[in-house]
């Protein structure tokens, strides 16, 4: 593959000499539209190269296009990848097979197979070990020095999937270049969409429908994505996400999102169905063509609604989640000792160092991170043994897992006992006077200096009430706490001052009411 | 009681005191100390049998009831205590904490024949400085994932857990962060070709494949997804993480000693190693560990599996 990577070099190296004869040498700035085309072009080196290099294949493979199949296993990879992984080898190497069969119909099924395979493992460059590809480049610096570059891609990457498999994606690098440009703002990218699928269904053009639909499809990931990684942040730190304004405006947005295109795609569902069933009439093999198109719609725009739902669901999972972890680490015990904040005081700074100094702290951190070993003693009388013994099969089960030690979780418990009868004391307030939250934090204060920790958790709990909870069990009363905009003026604590009351509730009325529904 | 041995000047009988290693804790506690009334051969078998029972780290103290033993022992008679440190530092170990929690535990000192070296570790990392790097970068990654702030890092009761992909997901999104931040003040990251130890160290993990299809369904061992799969089960096998299911490419969860190791020892000690090379990070104490900054502009991590990146 470099071979291709040096041949790019000499035209930019005689421009160099001419420069340095005659006239100072390009800026940067003028080098780098340059150096933005010659990365391109690298990108179809591996392509032609395949062609090149079939000739040293074992065989007569002069018959076969490989760059031809090269770039329909791309464009298959691209189509085929599934949201959550990938696309699978196997159904490639299969779907690669009839154009590969179309070009030597005369040769037998295995050695359609093997171009194919040939031709993938070769996009994905299986022989390197970053399995990806290296072209040299040059330009010039700021101060007119003309450095050669590496420049490291990728056409098919290997992601790993569910249960330890291995899908294929294709590269940045390979869209742009090798399928065309199609990254745009995908928000804007959707209404339009929206917009042309509309447009596309009602003149019957179902092929860009189809590529509509998908691309509608992929804010709905994109969202469900970012949330994910909103939630595992949260989960190492609350205080990494803004939870007062960003995170329910994306989650509120979310919502909206979903909302909208369940509406939108069952009426293209229920549109669609109908173009499918009236194009069975027709015997014209236009609409033969259109009628699987529109059943290849149904299917990803029923895939739409599903992972709607499955947003949906997890929307309503987060702000449960978040309480959560507030309770567990924003009212835990203050640690006594200050940590070492391990991402921001090494990775971060490690990762833009360069490769040699990097590898000084990193090799510190190796060197008395990873425990001790035990050195062997050889016998040689075991050596012999060891020697003689046959090796052992691979145990289709997989290794034995190890029992799992159980230990007695200690009572870590914050508060006592007393000090929550305390806090239920103080809280107990009467239905017809509730009070301000700073007050109840003073009070708590002269208790005991722990009790408004109790008392706010409390508080913060009863901002969003176990309405449901009570209603079933028939509580007479509720414990409740609204926001009125006043902030909290509090040593410890910030936020809204709360209003806390007691509500009381018609337990009879709710009584006969669950009979009703009974 | 410590003013008392620091008087009397004899060296154990243990053996020559002026030979051991002055590193480790035993050095700390006043050289010279004898344990009080003399000791026993019995008892130096008895410390020496402690120092055995620390280095099987995974040994629980709680199913062993010899070890829990030697730990009372440990705990409640000072003479023993200091014969089983000074065995330790003899045998070039540093104990790290001695508790019914973590049992004995102990850490190699860097010249200890215990000590484990990188190219024992993995063969291509004493031929490739990339390959070096990489096992490096995985452990670190592994404690920063299992340890996300500095509280987790203090607090003895803590419990981390993380998955291989999850880290290499973790270390991945960092890397297109700096990526990203590169391109948009238009520098160029791509290295001089005679020049591969000044390319930046993000570079050498985001260009490595994060996995890849093998003849035997086996993780593909240079991919970064095996490099961190190699660090955690090497992690287990020094009793520092435990493996509790095959989600996301395997789950672990961390023990006592694993945070000991990582706070007293590999923090430090690599902290060090970054002052020295003059980069200096200060902590305010505000998260650091900041999800991607990309609600609007949707780029994807890796394990997306989308095909195309704003």
């Amino acid at each position: 593959m470099t071979s291709h990577a040096s041949d790019l070099a000499p035209p930019q190296l005689s421009g160099a000499q001419l420069g340095s004869a005659a006239r100072p040498a390009p800026g940067p700035a003028a080098d780098e539209g340059l150096a933005r085309r010659l990365r391109a072009l690298a990108c179809t080196a591996p392509l032609h190269d395949l062609d090149t290099r079939k000739a040293n294949l074992a065989g007569e493979y002069g018959v076969y296009a490989m760059a031809e199949v090269a770039l329909a296993a791309i464009d298959l990879v691209t189509l085929n990848m599934d949201f959550d992984t990938g696309a699978d080898h196997e159904q490639i190497v299969a779907r690669l097979l009839p154009r590969v069969a179309a070009q030597a119909p005369a040769r037998p099924a295995a050695e359609h197979e093997r171009v194919a395979r040939w031709v993938l493992e070769n996009l994905i460059n299986v022989g390197s070990v970053d399995r990806g590809f290296r072209a040299v480049y040059g330009t010039f610096g700021p101060d007119g020095a003309y450095v050669r570059r590496d420049y490291d891609f990728k056409l098919i990457e290997e992601v790993p999937g569910h249960g330890g498999s291995v899908y294929l994606r294709t590269t940045d690098e390979a869209v742009n270049v090798l399928v065309g440009a199609l990254d745009t703002d995908v928000t804007s990218a959707q209404i339009a969409a929206e917009v042309k699928l509309e447009v596309l269904i009602s003149r019957g053009r179902l092929a860009d429908a189809q590529l509509a639909a998908e691309q509608a499809r992929y804010r709905t990931v994109q969202y469900a994505e970012t949330l994910r990684r909103t939630l595992d942040a949260t989960r190492r730190n609350v205080r990494a996400v803004d939870w007062l304004s960003t995170v329910p405006d994306m989650i509120a947005e979310a919502l909206d999102h979903v909302a909208d295109r369940y509406r939108h795609e069952n009426a293209i569902l229920t549109n669609i169905r109908r173009a499918r069933d009236e194009a069975e009439t027709g015997s014209d093999p236009k609409m033969g063509e259109h009628k699987r198109r529109a059943a290849e719609l149904v299917d990803i725009v029923k895939d739409c609604i599903r992972r709607h739902t499955q947003l949906q669901s997890r929307l309503l999972e987060a702000g449960p989640l978040f309480r959560a972890e507030q309770d567990r680490q924003a009212f835990a015990t203050p640690a006594t000792r200050t940590g070492l904040d391990l991402y921001g005081q090494l990775v971060a700074p490690v990762l833009p160092l360069p490769l040699e100094r990097a590898t000084r702290v990193t090799d510190a951190f190796f060197a008395r991170g990873t425990g001790f070993r035990t050195p062997a003693a050889v016998r040689v009388g075991d050596l012999v043994e060891l020697l003689l013994t046959p090796p052992v099969e691979r145990e289709y089960l997989g290794a034995e897992m190890p029992e799992p030690e159980l230990i007695a979780t200690p009572d870590d418990s914050r508060f006592s006992e007393e000090q929550l009868a305390s806090a239920m004391e103080l809280l107990d307030l009467p239905a017809d006077a509730p009070r301000r939250l700073s007050g109840l934090l003073a009070d708590a204060r002269r208790r005991d200096p722990e009790l408004p920790y109790l008392v706010a958790l409390l508080a913060v709990h009863a901002a969003s009430p176990p309405v449901g909870t009570a209603y079933r069990q028939g509580e007479q009363r509720l414990l409740f706490a609204v926001d009125d905009g006043t902030a909290l003026d509090d040593p410890e604590f910030g936020g809204a001052d709360l209003i806390v009351g007691t509500a009381l509730l018609d337990a009879a009325g709710m009584a006969a009411e669950r009979a009703e529904v009974a | 009681m410590i003013a008392e041995h620091d008087a009397d000047e004899t060296p154990p009988p243990t053996g020559e005191g002026g030979a051991l290693p002055a590193a480790g804790p035993y050095a700390t506690r006043g050289a010279g100390a004898a344990p009080v009334g003399g000791v026993t051969p019995a008892d130096a078998a008895d410390a020496a049998r402690l120092v055995a029972f620390g280095l099987q780290p995974k040994l629980v103290p709680a199913r062993d009831a010899e070890y829990a033993e030697l730990l009372r022992r440990h705990r409640e008679e000072p003479g023993f205590a200091r014969l089983a440190d000074a065995v330790a530092a003899g045998l070039g170990l540093i104990v790290l904490e001695v508790s019914s929690r973590a049992g004995m535990a102990v850490a190699a000192a860097e010249d200890s024949v215990f000590a484990v070296r990188m190219g024992d570790y993995a063969r291509r990392a004493s031929a490739d400085s990339g390959d070096r790097f990489l096992h490096g970068l995985a452990h670190l990654a592994v404690a920063a994932m299992a340890f996300p702030r500095p509280e987790d890092l203090a607090d003895d009761g803590y419990i981390g857990r993380i998955t291989v992909n999850g880290v290499d997901a973790f270390v991945r999104q960092a890397c297109r962060r700096l990526e990203e931040r590169a391109e948009e003040r238009g520098e160029n990251t791509d290295p001089a070709s005679d020049a591969p130890g000044l390319e930046a160290a993000w570079r050498v993990w985001a260009r490595r494949t994060a996995t890849g299809a093998t003849k035997d369904a086996r993780r593909l061992a240079g991919s970064t997804t095996g490099i961190v799969g190699k660090a955690v089960a090497f992690l287990t096998d020094s009793g520092f993480l435990q493996r509790t299911g095959d989600d996301a490419g395997g789950a672990y969860r961390t023990t006592a000693r694993y945070q000991l190791q990582i706070r007293d020892m590999a923090g430090s000690a690599a902290m060090a190693e970054l002052l020295e090379l003059g980069v200096v990070s200060v902590s305010d104490g505000t998260a650091t560990l900041l999800p991607p900054d990309d609600t609007d502009d949707l780029d994807l991590v890796a394990e997306a599996g989308l095909p195309f990146h704003s």
